[in-house]
């Protein structure tokens, strides 16, 4: 096959013995078409622009994260300057590709953990994901155990058989009638 | 009659097996509130004390260690952009800096949870040529148990925090005042 990029691909072959030279490709025209094709191999290809995240976007990252000065307030609804500035470093950082696993370690390097909506799971933190559960245990067996032991006291205790002949009974038998 | 409570000491010793293992957790619970809160309540590092040492990476780089900066004064002020009582000092720490860098004092700026491009933008608005750095991870100001921005600490060349200024400084004498106290050392 011939290598087209060649210029020696372009010139034309010597006439055969005998022949004509006519009909083929004029000069001009063999030129033009070699620039079209030099000008074609130099062009860099067409790529389709990334789009900007959209505040959706951002603010699903953002609300995972709190502002790392105001106390207790979200990124996605903090009003500052300052964390309208986070949140266009979370747009940055999602048209650069990263992911929200990125995003926030970037975040908790940068500020701390505390930035953090959920606390990770490492140290004194994992006191928070296991105390609620093991309160709330505890409770339901004390309560547990406790109107068991309501019941219990509430419970009439069966009377044993009264014997027909204790003279005691007799007698308060009668007076309990008298009294009626 | 029956009862409900058992009498067998098997079963009286086991609820309270377990009660003293609930009040010992609740014990343990609350020693670590009050931890908590006593750290939260202490206020930052007082005149007198040690200051915490650090190592700060400046925005170009460089590296500071204060623990290898004994002998010569510091000047330590935490900023961010988004301050606005700390543009009213920015100048004033400038000048004070190019008065004082050749005598061996030592300006240090500690950026507090900003956003770099803010921060160098801040630097560049004020012309401020002393070292500065971002506190990663708010290391630094936790250290430093700081409020909030600006404060200013100046240390004497024995390590030990002769100023703690919350808020801007008022004027340039003011940290000139300062230093210069700093560097006559305790006597004054």
């Amino acid at each position: 096959m011939r290598d087209l990029t060649s210029p020696a691909a372009w010139s034309l072959p010597p006439p055969e013995r005998g022949r004509v030279r006519g009909g083929g490709v004029s000069p001009a025209w063999a030129a033009a078409v070699a620039l079209t094709i030099a000008l074609a191999a130099l062009a860099l290809p067409a790529r389709a622009q990334e789009p900007t995240p959209s505040d959706d976007e951002v603010n699903a990252i953002a609300k995972g994260l709190y502002c790392p000065v105001c106390e207790n307030v979200p990124l996605d609804v903090c009003p500052t300057q300052a964390c309208a500035q986070w949140r266009e470093t979370i747009r940055e950082k999602l048209a650069a590709g990263w992911n929200q696993q990125q995003i926030q370690q970037y975040f908790v390097e940068q500020y701390g953990g505390r930035v953090l909506a959920t606390p990770p799971p490492s140290g004194l933190n994992w006191l928070v994901y296991l105390l609620p559960p093991v309160a709330f245990v505890v409770a339901a067996y004390f309560l547990w155990r406790t109107m068991r032991r309501w019941a219990g006291a509430r419970r009439p205790a069966p009377s044993p058989d009264a014997p027909t002949d204790d003279p005691y009974v007799a007698r308060l038998e009668e007076e309990l009638r008298r009294r009626s | 009659m029956t009862s409900t409570d058992s009498t067998s000491p098997a079963t009286r010793s086991r609820p309270a097996w377990g009660a003293a293992l609930v009040w010992m957790g609740l014990l343990g619970l609350l020693a670590l509130v009050g931890f908590g809160l006593i750290r939260t309540q202490q206020g930052p590092v007082g005149v007198g004390s040690a200051m915490p040492d650090f190592t700060l990476t400046t925005f170009d780089g460089d590296v500071y260690d204060t623990a290898q900066e004994r002998g010569r004064v510091l000047v330590v002020n935490f900023w961010a952009s988004w301050c606005k009582p700390c543009e009213q000092e920015a100048a004033a720490l400038e000048e004070a800096h190019r008065r004082l860098s050749p005598e061996g004092v030592l300006f240090l700026g500690v950026n507090y949870v900003d956003t770099e491009p803010e921060a160098l933008a801040y630097l560049d608005r004020f012309d401020i040529t002393y070292p500065n750095g971002p506190d990663l991870g708010t290391r630094i100001s936790q250290a430093f148990r700081i409020r909030g921005v600006p404060e200013t600490y100046i240390v004497g060349p024995d390590g030990v925090l002769t100023l703690v200024k919350i808020g801007p400084f008022e004027s340039l004498d003011e940290i000139l005042n300062a230093v210069r106290a700093a560097q006559a050392g305790p006597s004054s």
